[in-house]
């Protein structure tokens, strides 16, 4: 830890002021002669054949240029997930088909001169639908003589399709049979999660033109540029060198951007129309159109000694992609093999169908299925431990995940197929437990039962999560450097900044490397013509792997500088150091060259120009670890649950801008408390969204946070750059279990469906209210 | 399509551009390449579009732009004085309160409206002030500390008033 000058300390973002002064900077902040307007016909039916589809009308209405039904584009089964090649989700997506699979499917697509041209074009496009019967509840999706959604016959990688389901995943350590039948307690209880939409400030938007050479240019807002132009060229039928992905600032993400969502038909609309076209989501389209996170139903069972020993543990689920398999068996199987290992439980048992629905579909969301089996786990736990009449913490502290154990069940279960072992080397959970325990007064609240005759009751709950730092084997970046005469550097990484501070790391890792003040780090981020390869932003793996790899290269760098360096300042290398722009000799007789004169001397008398790039990969996921505890405050006559205060204290390894790590604890919490109590994408029983607008659709806003205390607790992981693991999914999965908990601690009631509503507390509340509610006594059940 | 003339001041310049009866705010912002004006729902439900009109922060996505004839208009691209910031964009830039930056023009001018009518806001009054702008990156707590501490360097504030170049009300 020692010397660092740029790791560790909270500077300013460098791409803070073009933020904070409104610089264009942003996908959608240019303007291109004759760009075009693109929109989608969006079905109004969840399951449908088009009969017949007649665009005369449309492409007849002056100021349109290009009308693209499924009979005007080339038929490739893929995926929209942005992952590495070959995805493992299912190929079951088309650009556009002749069947709909769900309200918001795409029928058409139109380029026009103005919006309202193009609306107008989209209502002028006549089409005879054979409605289908849908299904919608997933727990009817396998059931015989349900609508089979994906009855085409070219899809695939598709686990059982006459059945509606998309993948399967069954994975055991040991027994789990023989664990329960060792366990003094069995407990089996079932949760269900719902519907939540990432809702990023900015929609999904793409500008695509051709260039003068005419290669395919796509501004996108992206968290995938070079996963994105790869699928691109598959379903367009064109080269991946005539693709240029340019990954401009990104207005957040959340994972719904790990998705090629408009960049293919808005790629298409350009070569059919040869003019700039611009497509965007509204809002409301955003909702329905983009993605959402996958709804879960949970069967959790656990076994434990009288003691509290954890045998065994066993998660059931059933989860719906919607009408395509984006992400399917990936994020369902992150829902075991990041959760049940965070108990040091000899067996465990994960099994998991993932059902097609007529629904909109579901995808990548920060947390990637750790949400919703954090919420069964921890709850399930919090039941326990209290049935023992064990305080929970101390339940914690038995049984978890400790520094050097192995977790084995991310070997059997990785990226959609076998994955590594993943071995705990930086743990800091213990110490988040207790700072987060004592800033919530844990001890003191915890003996303190509610009493009194107040319809307001208070307590207070914990849970306890974990997450990984990108996918072990798979995820890989490259970065290069190159170094100016004045003595600065152009960082080019395939990284892309969703929005949560990577191009500031990054630029942060490579001056620490380099010794250089962090304003000599030029950064270029996402640009698939100039930036070298980069997996993209996704399962917390930049800073760990893109930042891997910045080390790597500027490690290299460095070394071409002390060359030059020991030439001019005629010292060997290993007696040379560099810091604050300047390499100096570290023996007693202090000799120092500036970096400018260095750069000049390299350039213009030994005629090379300092410069390197290196690659990075991990085979192992650092967890980063996280201790949540909620206190809440029940309204026992409406139902209402208020939280008071929330302590996350997280531990990322080394945090590398601590200032923009807590800022992602920060945001995490408010996402994850969003996602306990209030947000909801409901759909009505055909499948038609109820709520797709910020009114109805509830997300905390700035009087609704409650008070927050963000810990980080650094450790030193021997994986990542400078200690670091990652920090910005792991905090959403721990609110939700937690004030549930606190629920329980309250008014003595278990609430195992998400979002927690007043409606569902006041139900629990009359259904199963304890007669002994203001005794302490119950809480020694 | 019938056009009018819409005189007004936008970030103390006087404009005169030709606008459409229908057109709003946001679009004719946007068109005059006022880009750090963001469109996030069109509803006036998020705030992204904020701006000042005659000092009060208005959704401009929900705001006719022949409504804003013969008034003065600040975006977040005329809050800076050349090369000084507003203390409020400093303070958001020391205090990590903006990450995707994408809805950090329309917090950043709802602080500016708030700190003009009220320098030295509680934290509920910040919170009020700003509740129309919704954020999915911050959790709003540094954007919060920010525009506290910003409250506390009245001295800067006050000197970058600008007189804005005249124009016909």
């Amino acid at each position: 830890m020692t010397g660092r000058k740029v790791v560790g300390v909270n500077v300013r973002k460098v791409e803070g002021h073009k933020l904070v002064t409104g610089a264009p900077a942003f996908t959608d902040d240019i303007e291109m002669q004759g760009m075009l307007y693109g929109k989608i016909l969006p079905s109004p039916h969840a399951h449908a054949r088009i009969k017949r589809i007649d665009t005369r009308k449309a492409k007849a209405l002056a100021g349109v240029h290009a009308v693209l039904t499924y009979k005007d584009v080339p038929r490739v089964p893929h995926t929209t997930a942005g992952q590495a090649w070959p995805e493992p989700s299912p190929y079951d997506t088309y650009l556009l088909d002749s069947k709909v699979r769900f309200v918001g499917d795409r029928v058409a697509a139109v380029a026009a001169e103005s919006r309202a041209i193009a609306e107008k074009a989209l209502r002028l496009i006549e089409v005879d639908y054979e409605v289908l019967p849908a299904v919608i509840d997933m727990e009817l999706a396998m059931a015989p003589g349900a609508a089979v959604i994906h009855d085409e016959p070219d899809s695939t990688k598709i686990y059982d399709r006459s059945h509606n389901i998309a993948g399967y995943i069954l994975r055991e350590i040991g027994s789990v049979e023989q664990g329960f039948r060792e366990s003094d307690f069995v407990v089996e209880r079932e949760f269900r999660t719902h519907r939540q939409q990432h809702t990023p400030l900015e929609p999904h938007i793409t500008i695509c033109w051709l260039d003068p050479n005419g290669r395919l240019v796509i501004r996108t807002s992206s968290q995938v540029p070079y996963h994105t132009r790869r699928q691109v060229g598959q379903i367009l039928q064109i080269p991946v060198s005539s693709i240029h992905v340019i990954k401009p600032r990104m207005g957040g993400g959340f994972g719904g951007k790990q998705e090629m969502l408009l960049e293919d038909i808005c790629g298409a609309l350009t070569l059919a129309s040869r003019r700039p076209v611009k497509m965007e989501f509204t809002r409301e389209e955003e909702f329905y159109m983009a993605r959402s996170r996958h709804p879960q139903r949970l069967r959790m069972k656990m076994g434990v000694k009288r003691d509290g020993t954890v045998l065994a543990s066993q998660l059931t689920v059933l989860a719906t992609t919607g009408a395509y398999g984006s992400h399917s068996t990936t994020v369902q199987g992150n829902t075991g093999s990041k959760v049940l290992p965070l108990y040091r439980a000899p067996h465990m048992r994960f099994e998991c169908h993932v059902v097609y629905t007529n629904a909109p579909v579901a995808g990548a969301f920060r947390g990637y299925g750790c949400p919703q089996g954090f919420f069964a786990q921890e709850t399930l736990v919090d039941e326990i431990a209290c049935e023992l009449g064990m305080d929970p913490l101390d339940f914690h502290r038995m049984n978890v995940i400790r520094l050097g154990d192995t977790d084995l069940l991310s070997a059997q279960l990785g990226e959609g197929k076998e994955g590594l072992p993943r071995v705990v080397r930086s743990c800091g959970l213990p110490q988040c437990m207790e700072s987060a325990a004592r800033a919530i007064g844990w001890a003191q609240k915890r003996k303190k039962f509610p009493s009194g005759h107040s319809h307001l009751r208070r307590g207070v709950g914990m849970a306890c999560t974990m997450q990984g730092s990108g996918i072990a084997g798979v995820d890989w970046a490259s970065a290069f450097l190159k170094m100016n005469e004045d003595g600065s550097f152009y960082l080019q990484v395939g990284a892309s900044d969703v929005g949560a501070g990577a191009d500031t790391v990054l630029s942060q890792i490579a001056a620490e490397t380099l010794g250089v003040t962090l304003d000599k780090v030029i950064i270029t981020s996402g640009d698939t013509d100039i930036t070298p390869f980069d997996v993209g932003a996704y399962a917390s793996s930049t800073t760990i792997i893109s930042g891997g790899a910045v080390k790597k290269a500027a490690g290299k760098v460095r070394a071409q500088v002390l060359e030059v360096a020991s030439r001019m300042l005629d010292a060997p290398v290993d007696q040379l150091d560099c810091a604050n722009n300047e390499v100096f000799t570290t023996c007693a007789c202090r000799k120092a060259v500036s970096m400018t004169d260095l750069a000049m001397q390299a350039m213009y008398k030994e005629k090379f120009q300092i410069m390197d790039g290196a690659s990075h990969f991990n085979t192992d996921s650092p967890p980063p670890f996280c201790a949540t505890f909620a206190e809440v405050e029940v309204d026992t006559e409406t139902g209402q649950v208020h939280v008071l205060h929330l302590a996350s204290a997280v531990d990322p390894g080394t945090a590398i801008n601590p200032m923009q790590a807590e800022g992602q604890v920060e945001g995490a919490v408010a996402q994850g408390l969003g996602y306990a109590l209030t947000e909801e994408l409901v759909l009505d029983a055909d499948g038609r969204p109820l709520n797709p607008n910020f009114l109805d659709y509830k997300m905390f806003g700035f009087q609704d946070m409650p008070k927050l205390t963000t810990i980080l607790i650094e450790t030193d992981e021997p994986l990542g750059p400078y200690g670091a693991k990652s920090i910005s999914e792991v905090p959403i999965n721990g609110p939700a279990p937690a004030i549930a908990n606190a629920i329980f601690h309250a008014v003595g009631i278990r609430i195992r469906k998400l979002p927690i509503r007043p409606e569902d507390v006041l139900r629990a509340l009359h259904a199963e209210r304890p007669a002994n509610l203001d005794e302490e006594a119950m809480f020694a059940l | 399509m019938k056009t009018m003339e819409l005189r007004v001041t936008v970030n103390g310049q006087p404009r005169k551009w030709s606008i459409g009866p229908g057109d709003l705010l946001l679009d004719v912002l946007r068109r005059e390449g006022f880009f750090g004006v963001k469109r996030g729902c069109e509803k006036g439900e998020c705030g992204s579009c904020t701006v000042l009109v005659d000092g009060r922060a208005v959704n401009s996505c929900l705001m006719f732009a022949a409504k804003v004839q013969g008034c003065e208009v600040l975006t977040i691209e005329g809050l800076a004085d050349g090369d000084r910031l507003d203390p409020i964009q400093g303070a958001f830039l020391d205090h990590g309160a903006a990450q995707c930056g994408f809805c950090t023009p329309g917090m950043i001018l709802a602080a500016k409206w708030l700190l003009d009518k009220n320098p030295h806001p509680s934290e509920d009054e910040v919170r009020e002030a700003m509740a129309g702008v919704l954020c999915r990156c911050t959790g709003y707590i540094k954007p919060v500390e920010a525009v506290l501490a910003a409250a506390k360097q009245p001295a800067k504030r006050a000197t970058r008033k600008r007189e804005p170049a005249g124009v016909a009300r």
